[in-house]
């Protein structure tokens, strides 16, 4: 795995415990300590994107990341049933 | 509204094809237990719901079910690569090949095409979160059923993670069923649905 793939691995983590802490949060709507930990890695995930877009150009996720002028990148392949992003 | 996020929630990368294990796992898809029905069956409950908790759980559960859905058709997408006639012939993949070519379409292993009938919405919280309840423990026998058929590590690691989903999810619509008996007559669950009777639980 190279360092490109690795940095999107580490943001898709973070996703995914967003994921788990949102399931939680709705039947723990009041969980002081569940709403401190999905605000810490909230913080950590918007790092992350951070040096992604420092190394590697732009992180592509929804169409509202794309500010190109000159090329619509929201098409650009692999998609992700193909293979992974940073092969290009 | 939906956002399309570009993006598996869990990584899908299959090196070998196996028309084989593509005809059995794309019952997770199209099958009675499977994730399209899963989705379906959550965010079509959410209308009749009256709790705000129950309401939240259905909608993200029933997003991440797409996502589920997307894992599940890219392994079968992965695993129909690049076939050969001989691969096709000897897998037995020859009578989906001659309807779908190596197209994704949502049946069972069974080869039934999916239908509404594999989901539920009885416009009642307790009979709508049994059968959440119930779904989840039958998608996860079926994931179970796929890791005692399967041998490729690749196909296996996808299939873990998507069976541990099943469980979170059952936990998660267990503390929803447990929130609304709270908040109805304890002695009494049945006697009214909160649902569509007016002051029900108050």
């Amino acid at each position: 795995m190279n360092e490109c793939q690795k940095l999107r691995e580490a943001i898709h983590q973070h996703d995914f415990a967003l994921i788990e802490a949102d399931l939680f949060l709705d039947t723990h709507p009041d969980n002081r300590k569940a709403l401190a930990v999905r605000r810490e890695l909230m913080e950590k995930r918007r790092a992350l994107i951070e040096e992604y877009t420092r190394r590697f150009g732009p992180y592509i996720v929804t169409a509202a990341d794309v500010t190109d002028t000159e090329h619509w990148a929201w098409i650009d392949g692999p998609w992700p049933w193909e293979e992974s992003e940073c092969d290009a | 509204m939906w956002q399309y996020t570009k993006k598996l929630e869990y990584p899908v990368r299959i090196k070998n094809p196996n028309p084989k294990f593509a005809q059995i796992i794309i019952s997770q898809y199209g099958g009675p237990d499977g994730e399209l029905g899963a989705s379906m069956r959550y965010l079509t409950q959410r209308y009749s719901m009256p709790y705000d908790d129950v309401k939240g759980i259905l909608t993200d559960i029933g997003t991440e079910e797409l996502a589920h859905m997307e894992m599940i058709c890219a392994m079968v997408y992965q695993l129909t690569r690049n076939l050969t006639k001989e691969q096709i012939m000897e897998a037995g993949f020859d009578k989906y090949f001659v309807d779908h070519t190596a197209g994704v379409y949502p049946i069972a292993a069974s080869a039934l095409p999916w239908r509404a009938e594999y989901i539920a919405a009885k416009g009642d919280i307790l009979a709508d979160l049994h059968e959440d309840l119930a779904a989840e423990q039958k998608a996860r026998v079926t994931y179970d059923n796929l890791l005692r058929l399967i041998d490729d590590p690749d196909v296996l690691d996808p299939l873990r993670f998507l069976r541990e989903r099943e469980i979170v999810h059952y936990q998660r619509f267990g503390e929803a069923l447990r929130n609304t008996t709270e908040r109805l007559n304890s002695k009494n669950f049945y006697a009214c649905n909160p649902s569509f009777d007016k002051n029900c639980g108050k």
